[in-house]
């Protein structure tokens, strides 16, 4: 990023950790387990009552996303969000994972969050915004990724089905949830 | 079979049998989307869902207008269960912005919340019972519908689109002599819902078209990350209400309905049976509510959240329902995601039609308790 960037940048989330102390006791094992195993590779982002936030890179997000499944016995995808931040060139991708079968997990909220490089002249497929899917650990993540891939261009490698899914299929504009897409007259 | 057509008629590839229908995207029952079916005969070889046809962009809106003016048009994806699709949205607005909600407005708002699910309900029952060729199950629900709203009106104001929930309470409080009102008719709706087993829970027809169609393992129901009714009807004790409870939820006893065949019976049955426990939940909450108090917090013009993001979700007519908001310091939201049950439970489609007969497919279909405007958001 160059230094003009840095000007306007925007404050980021800063992990909110202060007081080890007050934090929530199941939550904190719970991301302590991940931090055991990982190490220095994810950040905890936050640790709230029944919310967890894990930031990763994207090299990374395959085995710790194995590992939540498999270890720490969450099974399926509430949600899959883009956000956008231009100021960063970079694209977030944010899992909310949860668990029906565990049941002291039936609170719980587990976010995996990765970045991914962004274009400024997007070629959705075709540019460096790509990660890889999470299809094959989590499969309720199918349709999801693929809102993801048409509304901000992230194109997830190993998904057997990248196609338009909510957009016209002849839509040639920017991805529309980008923040460079401006709905007219705002 | 085909060895006995004579020639020039004979079938050469598989290929040649299987015929592609679009169902829909105009209408195919109610709201719209597109199923690409591909037949063999009788048979569904595949089926892939096309949902978007009425993408209106609630999600990019949501960027260009402040958490207040947000309300009206978050809830127009479901404006038949509007208070719950707002609930969530209210859910993290309220922690993002610190507010305390009063007790009455809490109990003021599942009461609100329970009618519309009510209100939800009986229009999805109303369709299934006309998609499956019994209009007494059509008229009887949409019909009785119209306690609900006529609750909902005097409460809101409105009789679909209530805009009734905001950040740090409700719109306005109850009106007079509500309480009796609401407890008159619920009792009255409780009796009549339980007509609908004669009818159509018991009715041998319903069974046979529905019993043992689509079934959704339980192993499935949770690989697939389904939720809502469809998820409890394949036998997972899981229901936002009991597991994770918002507002009042705690201090009331609430029941979850589960039943484990998974077919499309289950999966019809078990919104009726939610209706049911709604009744009871709203008598509770009458009772339980304090008689007095404020409903709303002074909100300062264009509030601003913090840098910090939140995910609430509520139980609502077609299942959890969550709402994403990150907050970057501004009036207005940095982005706000609707996790609906509606687009969660379309991965179903594909694996639950296929095999199936093009016959069953409206009653496999309905089931799913989908509602293609939340799915397009």
């Amino acid at each position: 990023m160059s230094d003009s960037d840095t000007s306007i940048q925007e404050p980021e989330t800063k992990p909110v950790i202060e007081n080890q102390q007050d934090l929530p006791k199941f939550e904190k094992d719970q991301s302590d387990k991940i931090t055991a195993k990982f190490g220095s590779k994810t950040e905890i982002a936050f640790v709230k009552p029944d919310r967890i936030r894990i930031n990763v890179k994207k090299e990374d997000i395959l085995d710790v996303a194995s590992f939540i499944r498999d270890e720490l016995n969450y099974d399926h995808a509430e949600s899959v969000t883009g956000v956008d931040f231009p100021v960063d060139k970079e694209i977030e991708i944010v899992y909310h994972l949860g668990s029906y079968t565990d049941p002291q997990l039936g609170r719980q909220v587990l976010s995996l969050a990765t970045r991914v490089p962004r274009e400024d002249n997007p070629n959705p497929g075709n540019d460096s915004t790509r990660l890889p899917s999470l299809r094959d650990i989590f499969y309720s993540v199918e349709f999801h990724e693929r809102e993801c891939f048409e509304m901000l261009g992230v194109f997830f490698e190993g998904h057997p089905d990248n196609r338009r899914l909510l957009l016209p299929e002849d839509w040639a504009d920017l991805p529309p949830l980008r923040k460079d897409f401006a709905i007219k007259g705002r | 079979m085909s060895s006995r057509l004579p020639p020039g008629l004979q079938l050469e590839k598989v290929d040649d049998r299987i015929m592609t229908l679009n169902v829909g995207p105009q209408h195919p029952g109610s709201g719209h989307m597109r199923l690409i079916i591909k037949v063999d005969g009788d048979r569904i070889v595949s089926c892939d869902p096309d949902p978007g046809y009425v993408h209106r962009g609630e999600e990019k809106m949501a960027e260009y207008r402040n958490y207040i003016t947000n309300i009206p048009h978050l809830e127009r994806p479901v404006i038949h269960d509007s208070c719950n699709i707002l609930y969530p949205y209210c859910l993290g607005v309220e922690e993002l912005l610190g507010l305390e909600v009063s007790e009455r407005a809490k109990y003021v708002r599942v009461i609100a919340s329970e009618l519309n699910r009510f209100t939800y309900t009986l229009y999805w029952l109303a369709i299934y019972g006309i998609f499956l060729g019994h209009s007494t199950m059509f008229m009887w629900p949409a019909g009785d519908r119209e306690f609900a709203i006529d609750l909902l009106e005097k409460l809101t104001g409105a009789r679909v689109t209530h805009a009734y929930f905001v950040p740090g309470g409700v719109r306005n409080d109850l009106p007079a002599n509500f309480e009796d009102v609401c407890l008159r008719q619920i009792n009255y709706l409780e009796k009549r819902l339980k007509t609908y087993s004669d009818i159509f829970y018991d009715n041998p027809i319903l069974i046979a078209r529905t019993e043992k169609t689509g079934v959704l393992s339980r192993e499935d129901a949770i690989r697939l990350g389904t939720t809502g009714t469809v998820l409890r009807a394949s036998g997972v004790d899981y229901d936002i209400r009991t597991k994770e409870p918002y507002d009042v939820y705690d201090e009331l006893d609430v029941h979850t309905n589960v039943l484990k065949n998974g077919d499309s019976y289950d999966r019809s049955k078990t919104p009726w049976l939610d209706m049911l426990e709604s009744c009871n939940i709203i008598r509770q909450a009458l009772e339980k509510m304090p008689k007095s108090g404020s409903v709303r917090v002074k909100l300062k013009p264009n509030p601003k959240g913090g840098n910090d993001e939140v995910y609430k979700r509520v139980e609502s007519g077609r299942g959890s329902l969550g709402a994403y908001i990150v907050s970057r310091s501004k009036p207005e939201p940095y982005r706000v995601k609707l996790s609906v049950g509606s687009f969660r439970n379309l991965i179903c489609m594909p694996h639950l039609l296929k095999g199936e007969k093009l016959g069953n497919m409206p009653a496999v279909y309905w089931s799913l308790n989908y509602w293609p405007v939340e799915a397009d958001r």
